[in-house]
């Protein structure tokens, strides 16, 4: 049974913060096809078309009919734990400083061995489920888990290098006066994070929701512009050091295309609570939560940006709102390589039309606040990094792999 | 022909300003990001509120030098309204900040005390008669004078100084009838406020809505607001001096307010 | 695999003059100067020019980015044959067996065969981190214990599977130490007792300190050539009776119990004209004492799954019962990278030469040499094995 997690003791200000270090990340091209399984929490392996063999590790030829058809397909994730070991000593400064480390033969039932990180839970011999996840270096892993959910399982030292789990955390929420960051700030406190700082911006400006969002439990509200440089840099230098996860609720949504708009002053404003805003939260808060990836258990973990899926695909009727989630989508991407030598995960949430004042005119199906908020904590118990939340934002997903063009044709109605 | 008419000194006006014999009082408040700005529904166009981006500061974005790049609305901070700003003015000559005669930028002041009333009532709302009073106790206000509602809402928390409630904006301000007369009966210059905007908070419910901005733009008056220090200026005596950057057809524009007062007149 | 046709003999042909570069625990030197150290030895020992060797293999884990190509030039050789040989504990046998064709076969006249590597103080990581595609990217991720960890759930599995105890493991590995104890530059000293082996610190549950080997920097290397040329050098020449390789035999064990020697020691044998009791000392791949059980089963000492028992049963000093890895191998000497591979050839070849570095083994005629190597994924994949005997 794994151990609960204590509350981690308040840090000693005076105490070296150790340096953040990660297991070598480097793999042969295709075996990223399990590093984008593992990005969205799914478990696929190369299945070859001809034979149907399922192959690990992965190949570019089918050992068993040297077929070059062989798609990354999800595949079942339970086998047999067939060997452990507990590996004492390492040559990689990572593993060194968390010996011991075990690791065990996996023979999954789908047919392959897979030598995989153990969760302390699971048993040789015994029946194990198989998980792709990301290490800190940001490449697919794959960790034998309890067949059966166990008892604080998620606190287990080893899974938890590789989830960015709320627990104990310290999050911002930058914008609490939409109702996302209200949701957000509830489910956060609901998921047992340490601290959830909330950023309002312009607090002469009342709005419904102050109230409530000030009673609940370890919810403490401070400035924060995310259009303002100064102010977003002073709150980083004011608590950046105790900030372990960033969720950027700073949203503009507003109808229009880009043809048929007005001037540019909707767009500018796009660009600079959305993109500009990203940026400036980057580089207040980037640096300190990379620099703090191995600072015990609330150890910086994730920078969570909430995305339009028009992000991937515009949506002409939100035309220019969809062009800056694209500009954000794309800084997300520089982001992970910069946060990456920290193990600091960059997690894109990528949502359909939500459940709020700004989509009143978009027929369901839409994502509630609520919906979307529990979405960003699933994905951090499970450490994803890329998250599609609602039936819209899956059918984008689902129509964008099959043909980018005929979606593109399709939204211009 | 004026050859007879004695030459200004002002060598001895520059030397009054320098001994303090001319006070100069600071009117503009400090062009901060924090600083509330107008605030309308959301789905219209908004006022940029002011920022400032360093661009560099004695380091490799620029090793000698510390400068920013500003950006802001032309309604940002202590500014000024050009008649082409309203409707009612939009045809008239002269409309615009860069085409406005630069005489105009100087003018003397009537400063008319409200603080006590608008300290109890956000609602406070200007009539003529209280204007008469004022009228009664300090001369009547000669044509071409900035008329400056002091409220020493400059004061005041931005919470406050932006008033905003469930139902829009409690800041004090004119009523209609109040603001034509100024025009027509007193041909003042413009009006000027220490809140957000020269109207009322609720102006929007006036008939017409935002009087102050109909009345004064549509008669080719102008407009200051979020200035503070009125409570330093004399209740008629000053001299504003108000010059607004010289924006291509601009509309308005942030500035530097200044209030000359002869060091005797409070 | 039955070809149906008979596989020629190695009539003829022969390995001489073994030489070792004596190991070093790191060296600043590069594996060029190793593998010229070992050349060098090889013309000493031989009396020959450089230029009159015309065939050359080479195996190395650190001439990067060098082949045997560019060795050449390097050396000033001009070969009309070459190999590059990096197959890791497989590499002495398989250049062996390579040469010996070519030389048959007219296309060379004297191979030099070297295998030797460097040992900077980061070069065991390097090597780790990026040994092969599939250790990239599916084993050193997962701690990155090396070959340690990969080795500890091949041992783990057959302990549990077998019975194998690890006071087992610890009567070779003590045995070997004894053997070791009379080679000047062995890494390992001191004799090994079984309570030092037992309480040993672990590495990889159930790999402990005793079970690994030393990384270090050195080179072995022999000369293939026809019998009347070593006969004209005055080089006592070693006889090649049988060998045989085979790679990624097995593929579908979940864990590796057994190794291609398995699938093909009954092809040794009959090639070789003998039964493994004419051996007179063994001398396996040693990189883990779980590997030299299953040598000794797979090349048909004893049947899977008794080697625990063979072990009980026999004695693996010098003077033993079964003597083994002779001169301590690898365990004791230490592992000189692709020289590991060559580690057993060139002791088999001094034991039946009758000048082993070490302790002799008594009337040493005929001997079983067998290699293994490369850990690429979960399991080793190349396995070969070669009779050899002292030439009339």
């Amino acid at each position: 049974m794994t151990e609960p997690l204590v509350r981690p003791k308040r840090k000693n200000p005076l105490k070296r913060t150790r340096l953040p270090l990660s297991p070598q990340g480097t793999r042969s091209r295709t075996a990223h096809g399990l590093t984008a399984a593992a990005a969205e929490g799914r478990f696929a392996l190369q299945t070859c078309l001809d034979c149907g063999a399922v192959v690990y590790p992965p190949r570019d030829a089918c050992p068993s009919c040297l077929s070059a058809r062989l798609p990354f397909r999800d595949v079942a994730n339970g086998g047999t734990l067939l060997a452990e070991t507990t590996v004492q000593t390492s040559t990689d400064p990572y593993f060194r400083e968390r010996m011991p480390w075990r690791v065990g033969a996996v023979k999954l039932d789908a047919g392959p061995i897979v030598v995989a990180h153990l969760h302390g839970d699971v048993v040789e011999s015994g029946r194990v489920r198989l998980e792709f996840k990301l290490d800190r270096s940001g490449s697919a892993v794959a960790i034998a888990l309890p067949e059966k959910d166990t008892q604080n399982m998620a606190d287990d030292p080893h899974l938890r290098e590789m989830t960015c789990d709320p627990k104990f955390r310290r999050v911002l929420i930058t914008d609490g006066r939409s109702v996302v960051g209200q949701a957000m700030a509830k489910t956060f406190s609901d998921a047992g994070a340490g601290i959830v700082f909330v950023g309002l911006a312009n607090v002469w400006k009342p709005f419904p929701g102050l109230d409530t969002l000030r009673k609940i439990e370890r919810v403490e509200i401070i400035p924060l512009d995310i259009t303002d440089t100064e102010s977003v840099t002073e709150q980083a230098e004011q608590n950046g050091a105790r900030i372990d996860i960033v969720v950027n609720t700073a949203e503009h949504v507003r109808a229009g295309g880009i043809v048929g708009r007005h001037g540019m002053t909707i767009a500018r404003e796009e660009m600079d609570i959305r993109y500009f805003g990203l940026l400036r939260l980057a580089q207040a808060f980037g640096p300190v939560l990379r620099s703090r990836g191995a600072d015990g258990v609330n150890s910086a973990t994730a920078f969570v940006n909430l995305l339009s899926v028009h992000a991937l695909m515009n949506w002409p009727e939100f035309g220019s709102y969809s062009a800056a989630e694209a500009a954000c989508l794309s800084a997300a991407q520089c982001m992970r390589a910069e946060l990456r030598p920290g193990g600091v995960k960059v997690v894109n949430v990528m949502f359909g039309p939500l459940d709020t004042e700004w989509f009143q005119t978009v027929p369901p199906p839409k994502v509630t606040p609520a919906a979307l908020a529990n979405a960003v904590i699933r994905a951090l118990k499970q450490g994803v990094e890329d998250v599609f939340v609602g039936d819209v934002a899956e059918d984008v997903r689902a129509r964008l792999a099959v043909n980018p063009k005929a979606l593109e044709r399709e939204m211009a109605g | 022909m004026a050859d007879h008419v004695a030459p200004i000194d002002l060598l001895a006006f520059a030397r009054a300003v320098s001994s303090g014999d001319v006070r100069v009082i600071d009117l503009t408040q400090t062009l901060a990001q924090e600083f509330p700005t107008i605030v309308l529904p959301p789905e219209l166009g908004q006022c940029a509120p002011f920022r400032i981006e360093e661009v560099s500061r004695y380091d490799e974005r620029g090793p000698a030098w510390y400068w920013n790049n500003i950006s802001l609305g032309e309604h940002t901070g202590t500014h000024f309204d050009a008649p082409i700003h309203w409707i009612s003015g939009k045809d008239l000559p002269e409309n615009a900040v860069d085409t406005i005669d630069v005489r105009k930028f100087i003018a003397p002041a009537c400063v008319i005390d409200c603080s006590k009333e608008c300290a109890a009532n956000p609602d406070f709302a200007l009539t003529i008669p209280f204007v008469k009073q004022w009228e009664a106790h300090h001369g009547q206000i000669e044509p071409g004078s900035w008329v400056l509602l002091r409220t020493d809402w400059s004061k005041r928390s931005y919470p406050d100084y932006a008033g905003l409630r469930d139902d829009g904006a409690h800041t004090p301000g004119p009523e209609p009838a109040v603001v034509k007369w100024f025009v027509e009966a007193r041909d003042v210059h413009g009006f000027g406020t220490e809140t957000i905007g020269t109207d009322f908070g609720q102006g929007h419910h006036f008939n017409p809505p935002y009087p102050a901005h109909f009345y004064m733009h549509g008669k080719g008056r102008f407009g200051l607001q979020c200035l503070t220090n009125l409570d330093l200026l004399p209740p008629k005596g000053a001299i504003i001096i108000a010059a607004p950057l010289k924006i291509k057809q601009g509309s308005g524009s942030p500035l530097r307010v200044l209030a000359l007062v002869a060091a005797a007149a409070k | 695999m039955a070809s149906g046709m008979t596989r020629k003999p190695y009539d003829g042909v022969v390995a001489c003059a073994p030489v070792t570069i004596p190991y070093r625990r790191y060296s600043t030197n590069s594996a060029q100067w190793w593998i010229g150290r070992a050349l060098h030895a090889l013309i000493k020992a031989a009396g020959l020019r450089p230029s009159d060797i015309d065939g050359f293999a080479a195996s190395s884990f650190t001439i990067a980015p060098d082949t045997a190509v560019g060795l050449t030039q390097h050396f000033g050789l001009t070969p009309r044959w070459l190999d590059h040989i990096p197959f890791g504990g497989a590499s002495g046998i398989v250049a062996l067996r390579r040469a010996a064709r070519a030389v048959q076969a007219g296309d060379a006249e004297i191979v030099a065969c070297v295998g030797g590597d460097t040992n900077h103080v980061d070069s065991f990581r390097k090597t780790l981190s990026t040994f092969s595609r599939f250790a990239q990217d599916a084993v050193y991720p997962y701690g990155s214990g090396g070959a340690n960890a990969s080795f500890a759930l091949i041992t783990k599995n057959y302990m549990n599977r077998y019975g194998a105890r690890r006071e087992d493991f610890a009567k070779l590995c003590i045995a070997q130490r004894d053997n070791a104890l009379s080679i000047p530059h062995a890494m390992m000293k001191r004799k090994l007792t079984l309570d030092e082996y037992m309480s040993a610190r672990p590495i990889a549950d159930p790999i402990h300190l005793f079970d690994c080997v030393m990384p270090c920097a050195g080179a072995e290397a022999f000369l293939v050539c026809r019998e009347d040329i070593a006969k004209s050098l005055d080089l006592p020449a070693i006889r090649i009776l049988s060998t045989v390789e085979r790679h990624n035999a097995y593929p579908t064990d979940p864990i590796q119990v057994r190794g291609g020697w398995a699938l093909d020691a009954d092809e040794l044998w009959s090639m070789a004209g003998l039964k493994p009791k004419d051996v007179d000392f063994v001398e396996t791949y040693d990189d883990y004492p779980v590997i030299m059980m299953m040598q000794i089963e797979d090349t048909g000492f004893c049947k899977k799954g008794e080697g625990p028992d063979f072990v009980r049963t026999h004695s693996f000093t010098n003077e033993g019962t079964f003597p083994h890895n002779t001169s301590g191998g690898q365990l004791s000497v230490g592992q000189a990278g692709a020289g590991g591979g060559f580690l057993g050839l060139t002791e088999a070849m001094h034991q039946l030469i009758g000048k082993p570095i070490g302790t002799q083994v008594p009337d040493a005629r005929i001997g079983l040499v067998s290699g293994f190597g490369m850990i690429n994924y979960d399991r080793g994949l190349s396995s070969c094995a070669a009779v050899l005997a002292r030439a009339a």
